[in-house]
């Protein structure tokens, strides 16, 4: 248990400068481009340059911010804030057991329990323009989404069902940003992750229809092609805050302190 | 927050589609809803179809629907991720009663990596359930539709890429029974087409991805039946009795081609085309939609094997879309005698059957020349081999292998031979393609035969060859085994 100690004292760290050297890479400044623009003229969303964690939050740095926000225990978080799934693949509340590792991504988890991870850090979780720019980006260059073999090479991992065990983090090659794990590890939480397809209840209290499923889901989007995006955006907006699944993790992000000038 | 421009194409096209002329609508669901009794619906594989529901009156229909996200054989040795709706494909069939109240639920299992919805064509109201249905993995959603309409319908997932879920098998059949129900008959059978895109070519080997890329230019590697290119063939195959009365519900599932159904050697008493409540009689080959399906019936009359196809023949014969009915019981040969000839007829080319007679005759007195071999092996040719090999020797496609032009024969002049005596069985490349069929070993044919074949095809259809003699044939026959059964 010293590596968990350990990692919860730097899990405990105020401000995410001191750490960002090593931990979070600098991703930006760029444009995202929706696959969904709300309007003609946002077809491209600016995004200032940002920190985002280069790795995804592991079981071990997730565990030590339950033992120190013990209200977030699974045995002890209020339902409305996790789903029965919360965690529910440890031992026990306050030990992940011998058949989970420590290095694997964290997954299991809700939306409010990873914004208040983020924020026990002092730091925040990314906005979706912010993770789609950073995870646009292919090994050599920051937009590699025209490549046709890069977009076959994430469809591959969409395509496929979870693995009997998750791989640790880091297994895959650092992107341009070297940031690594964005695709072929396991999905990611977005600060804003219901903004871009409406929940049914939202849908019908709207006078506009919106329609990301059947028909509807392929008229206003901007590449049609880009499967991958399609795939995210149906991912995101099946979830509740609330939810948790097997392949759902985090990683956090904060404001670039030295600006984008 | 984004906001998004709204269509409403889904609700359009299900509206569209209600203003067709349809059967009697049952009673508001108002005045039946006190009395209804609660069933549990069990839903089956293909192609197993559930029981008629035997009831007269409405009920409440519980149907529990999994989805699964699975590794299966799409071919031999070929293994593809399969989206599903109950961990096959296609998904389980489920039937109830016109006039019933569906309760749904749709359970995403933990383990799938992507969410998932249903889109019912029974079900009257915007997206079939779609929205209702949108289920994050580790989650299950419900909802509940009136059956107005009877009749046989597709489900299947709608969720973005619509497309790409549809294109991994997720759909099946549900079957809204009529109030006055069909006829009964001795089996009802579940069959659904699919079409499948992999970035490998047809049978090749391991776990294949989907390739986007072909399914959008809709050129599909594999066509199947129920899932997988062997699911009803061999000890799959559909069985029935001489005399038995067979109704099967066929549907397509697609995403992209349109199903020519054909059944080699019957003929569709019944078809209720694209499933609507009115019937055509004698039909060979009904046309079923991507998200459409029919119901045909049949009654077979003689025993034997009888071949489910998709007539777009290459589909059939290339991509996979092959099943099998089979049949048992007594001959029935006032219908079908079987063959009662079988004689070789040479028509206009009957003038040269004079060929192996001088070649005969000059062989023994030792004056035999190429050209006696050539005429000779001509003839020989058209009634042993072309029936294969095809009278310019071009072959079928990926059945026999062509002998014009061939790299493979003119290789090597002793394996020639060898193959024609003892046979060949198991793959072989052919002028770059790559061909698995069996040819059965000729070593009844004489020596002198042999020789004056492969001298023919080795000088004919732009092949030059030396000429293979009858020692030659010899030495080849007394140094190789024949296989079993085989002539000596």
């Amino acid at each position: 248990m010293l590596a968990v100690t350990s990692v919860a004292l730097s899990a405990r760290g105020q401000a995410p400068a001191p750490e960002a050297a090593s931990t979070m890479a600098r991703v930006g400044p760029g444009a995202y481009r929706p696959l969904y623009p709300p309007s003609a003229a946002e077809a491209e969303v600016p995004v200032k340059a940002f920190l985002l964690d280069r790795l995804p939050v592991t079981n071990a740095a997730f565990l030590a911010f339950a033992l120190a926000h013990p209200e977030w225990r699974r045995d002890r978080v209020p339902g409305v804030f996790a789903d029965e799934g919360y965690l529910s693949h440890w031992a026990s509340a306050a030990d992940l057991g011998a058949d989970v590792d420590q290095e694997q991504p964290v997954v299991r988890v809700s939306w409010f329990a990873a914004k208040t991870y983020c924020a026990a850090r002092g730091a925040r979780l990314p906005t979706e323009a912010e993770w789609e720019l950073a995870a646009s980006a292919s090994r050599t260059r920051p937009d590699g989404r025209g490549d046709p073999a890069w977009r076959e090479q994430i469809l591959a991992w969409y395509s496929r069902p979870n693995p009997p065990r998750l791989p640790r983090v880091g297994t895959t090659p650092p992107n341009y940003w070297g940031v690594r794990d964005l695709q072929g590890v396991v999905w990611e939480w977005v600060l804003d992750f219901n903004s871009t397809m409406v929940n049914t209840d939202a849908r019908r209290a709207g006078d506009r229809d919106r329609l990301t499923f059947c028909g509807g889901g392929a008229i206003n989007a901007t590449d049609k092609e880009d499967y991958p995006s399609f795939m995210r955006v149906a991912f995101r907006s099946s979830l509740r805050a609330d939810y948790t699944t097997n392949n759902l993790g985090f990683r956090c992000a904060a404001d670039d302190v030295r600006g984008d000038r | 927050m984004h906001s998004r421009q709204a269509t409403l194409l889904v609700a359009l096209l299900l509206a569209t589609g209600c203003s067709e002329a349809r059967k009697s609508s049952p009673a508001p669901a108002t005045s039946a809803a006190a009395a209804e009794e609660t069933v549990k619906a069990e839903p089956t594989h293909a192609p197993a179809v559930p029981p008629p529901t035997g009831r007269d009156r409405p009920a409440k229909v519980v149907v529990d629907l999994e989805v699964k996200e699975v590794v299966r054989e799409l071919a031999d040795g070929v293994k593809y991720t399969f989206w599903t709706f109950g961990g096959q494909v296609p998904g389980r069939f489920i039937r109830v009663r016109q006039g019933d109240t569906v309760e749904l639920h749709l359970q995403n299992h933990p383990d799938n990596k992507m969410p998932h919805n249903i889109d019912l064509h029974a079900v009257t109201g915007p997206g079939g359930g779609a929205a209702s249905t949108f289920t994050a993995p580790g989650h299950q959603t419900q909802f509940t539709f009136r059956a107005l309409n009877s009749g046989l319908y597709v489900y299947h997932c709608a969720t973005a890429p619509v497309g790409m879920h549809v294109a991994n098998g997720m759909y099946g059949l549900i079957y809204v029974e009529p109030t006055q129900p069909l006829p009964p008959v001795d089996h009802e059978f579940y069959v659904m087409q699919g079409d499948f895109y992999t970035v490998g070519k047809y049978r090749e080997k391991g776990l294949q991805p989907f390739d986007m890329q072909k399914a959008i230019e809709e050129n599909a590697t594999y066509v199947v039946f129920n899932g997988s290119e062997g699911s009803l063939i061999g000890d799959n195959a559909l069985r029935a009795k001489v005399g038995e009365k067979i109704r099967i519900f066929v549907g397509n599932g697609g995403p992209n081609l349109i199903s020519s159904f054909h059944l080699i050697g019957e003929i569709f008493d019944r078809v209720y085309g694209e499933a609507g409540t009115s019937f055509s009689e004698n039909v060979q080959t009904t046309v079923v939609p991507p998200g459409g399906a029919a119901i045909v019936e049949l009654t077979v009359q003689v025993p034997g094997t009888y071949i489910l196809v998709d007539h777009a023949l290459f589909r059939a014969f290339n991509k996979g879309a092959l099943g099998m009915l089979k049949v048992d019981g007594p001959e029935q040969k006032e219908i079908y005698s079987g063959r009662e000839i079988d004689s070789v007829y040479l028509g206009d080319k009957a003038t040269a059957t004079g060929a192996m007679q001088t070649a005969a005759e000059n062989a023994a007195k030792g004056a035999l020349t190429r050209e006696d071999q050539i005429a000779a092996g001509r003839q020989l040719f058209l009634g042993t081999c072309s029936p294969c090999h095809q009278l310019e020797g071009q072959g079928v496609l990926g059945a026999f292998p062509p002998l014009a032009k061939s790299d493979f024969l003119m290789a090597d002049k002793q394996r020639s031979i060898g193959i024609v005596l003892n046979g060949k069985t198991g793959p072989i490349t052919v002028n770059g393609k790559e061909l698995n069929s069996v040819m059965p070993p000729l070593s009844q044919l004489p020596d002198d035969d042999i020789a004056n074949i492969l001298t023919f095809v080795r000088n004919s259809w732009g092949n030059t060859g030396a000429a293979v003699t009858r020692d030659e044939v010899s030495a080849v026959r007394s140094s190789t085994p024949r296989p079993p059964g085989a002539a000596r």
